[in-house]
């Protein structure tokens, strides 16, 4: 276990490293850093003075090892759009897309596991094939179609819901959190729906085929024959050995949301991490651009570095191999 | 593959099956629409001279208002919708695919070597794409369009716009093409008739395109129609964010953007037209997509 743990650790950084060298590329090759800095009025002794301070000369290996430093102090550069720190910029972000991406797992895996099991259990019955044409329509439409359709019906036909922002906000240690608001909650709930609906049809489709999976399988075959109690046997058998595969696409599905937020944040002028990527996109500002990477590449080798350690609690198996 | 029964049970599930048949004319009917565009549709939507401002915000015909001449209503501009409709789905089904073509050939390519070679070389594309796959698709493409951004001369940016876009999906579109045909190949690789090829001597690359890749054609094509899907949907997206194709030659992603302006103003039909037509396309790729791989896999049905 320890030495799976230790593998899992290892590979992290070098992820870490490879995205950090991607952020590299893009700052030290898209573009030139100096004249991205200076203005047309700088003269050339300054451009070049300034290609000295940051090191832009040295050997490239010593300006990477340096760039990574940088990075683990925390220091991520000035953008070239706005001239404030990136650290700055993105940490004011995180609370935002972090909250949202929360809430529309959580939608995702309290809707999508029971649905799953229902539709594996009951293949053939009529609800189970309006749910699976429902999830095929929910797949074919976009994300921001869906986010469109649901400001329309709930904001601008019925007016119960706010289509834009955060709403109120508290700060708890310097943390802005909309969980301790009323107008916060309702600003969260459309977002957060619009983003769960498509992880929801990943996680009822994988469930449901899981699930299919294992009720052909021979142990519950023998349960069944054993007389074991139907109940039983679908959670206690069944569903605790579709745990697996399930957990392993809620790691990834954290990569799907936090990318799909990009697209409903846009949608509903959200101010998380995905919008003020977008608009380093449209800037081309690649300081920006190569952080974000770093942030969303952490969160995710974290997310499944924790699912790792799940699949250690879970399954029992992996907690013998050591031995063997 | 495509041996003598399975065509039969294919043809036999096709129709006894609505749904599927639905979409293979819905799809069709877009299909032939967008293809035909510049034949069908009643006035060219690029050339500035063909619309008015006069015209603007007229609603479809069966609205009060309505004329008979802007069958589906007209946006702010007085540019006639169902032309920008049938124009637009003409770019988005021409990106799609141009970057599905893109995708397969070089995900199929690589799949297919990584599968035959095996090996280092294997395990270098395989990690390749592991480390793609764990990055959503639209990620990819936007930090591949960000990147020629910046590379690209301003000049040159709005010119390249179209085949930026096309590869950016295509290189984010390429990993399931390339694990399927690795993972066939690797099967086929048993087979007598692919050992019996080796030792006659045959040439690899004869051996790879001639004798095994016409075996794995129909996983591939479940990819293929489900990947047309995504590509469509994914320009969409990237054109709606605003880092797609520009206002000036819309697909439907841009007309979408620009009916957003309206959705609280209530000229409805700027918004939600071109939005059906890109669900009706995309739910109908997607359900012959399920259609195919029922047929190619019995063991799902």
């Amino acid at each position: 276990m320890v030495f799976f743990l230790t593998k899992r650790l290892i590979q992290s950084v070098f992820v870490m490293l490879a995205v950090a060298f991607l952020a590299f590329s893009l700052f030290r090759y898209v573009g030139d850093p100096v004249s991205q800095m200076t203005g047309v009025e700088t003269s050339v002794e300054d451009r070049e003075r300034l290609r000295e301070d940051l090191g832009l000369n040295d050997p490239f290996v010593y300006q990477f090892v340096r760039f990574t430093g940088d990075l683990l102090k925390g220091d991520f550069g000035y953008s070239y759009r706005t001239r404030q720190p990136v650290a700055e910029m993105i940490a004011s972000r995180i609370p935002a897309t972090l909250e949202l991406g929360l809430v529309a797992l959580m939608i995702s895996l309290l809707v999508g596991i029971p649905a799953g099991v229902y539709t594996a259990l009951r293949p053939r019955g009529f609800a189970t094939q309006t749910i699976l044409m429902l999830t095929l329509v929910g797949v074919s439409i976009p994300t921001f179609v869906i986010g469109i359709m649901l400001i329309f019906f709930f904001g601008v036909q019925l007016g119960w819901l706010p289509t834009f922002g955060r709403g109120g906000t508290v700060s708890v240690g310097g943390w802005e959190t909309s969980f301790l608001t009323i107008d916060g909650w309702r600003s969260l709930i459309l977002p957060a729906l619009t983003l769960g609906v498509y992880q929801l049809t990943l996680t009822m489709r994988l469930v449901r085929a899981e699930m299919m999976d294992v009720m052909q399988s021979d142990y519950i075959r023998f349960a069944t024959a054993r007389g074991v109690p139907m109940g039983r046997m679908y959670f206690r058998h069944a569903l605790s050995n579709t745990m697996v595969p399930v957990i392993t696409i809620i790691g990834l599905q954290f990569g799907g949301v936090i990318a799909f937020s990009i697209v409903t944040e846009s949608v509903f002028q959200w101010p998380g991490m995905g919008l003020l990527f977008l608009e380093s996109i449209r800037f081309v500002d690649i300081p920006v651009m190569g952080v974000y990477l770093v942030v969303i590449a952490f969160f995710f080798v974290l997310v499944n570095l924790i699912v790792d350690l799940l699949y250690v609690l879970i399954d029992p198996r992996l907690r013998i191999s050591d031995v063997s | 593959m495509l041996d003598f029964i399975k065509r039969h049970e294919g043809l036999w599930l096709f129709t006894h099956s609505p749904s599927v048949m639905i979409a293979a004319i819905v799809a069709l009917a877009i299909l032939i629409g967008a293809v035909f565009a510049p034949w069908i549709a009643p006035v060219d939507p690029y050339d500035l001279s063909s619309f008015s401002l006069m015209d603007g915000l007229l609603p479809p015909v069966w609205e009060e208002f309505g004329t008979s001449k802007f069958p589906l209503g007209t946006d702010d501009q007085g540019r006639d919708m169902i032309s920008s409709i049938l124009y637009g789905a003409r770019l988005s089904l021409i990106i799609g695919v141009c970057a599905m073509a893109i995708a397969s050939i070089l995900g199929v390519g690589l799949g297919l070597a990584a599968g035959y070679i095996g090996g280092r070389f294997d395990a270098v594309v395989m990690r390749i794409a592991d480390i793609q796959l764990a990055l959503p698709a639209i990620l990819t493409a936007l930090l591949i369009d960000g990147i020629a951004r910046g590379i690209l001369p301003p000049e040159l940016r709005q010119d390249m716009r179209v085949v930026v876009l096309t590869l950016a999906i295509a290189l984010s579109l390429w990993v399931n093409f390339a694990r399927t045909a690795r993972a066939s190949t690797f099967v086929q690789m048993n087979k007598e008739y692919v050992q019996a090829a080796m030792m006659q001597g045959q040439h690899p690359l004869r051996i790879m395109f001639v004798h095994i890749l016409p075996n794995i054609l129909g996983p591939l094509l479940v990819i293929m129609t489900v990947d047309l899907a995504s590509a469509i949907l994914l320009e969409a997206t990237l054109s709606f964010l605003g880092i797609g194709l520009p206002a000036d030659s819309p697909s439907l992603g841009t007309l979408i953007r620009i009916g957003m302006q309206f959705l609280l103003s209530g000229e409805w039909w700027i918004l939600w037209i071109p939005t059906l037509f890109l669900i009706a396309l995309v739910v109908s790729i997607n359900v012959l997509g399920d259609f195919l791989r029922d047929v190619f896999n019995p063991r799902l049905r």
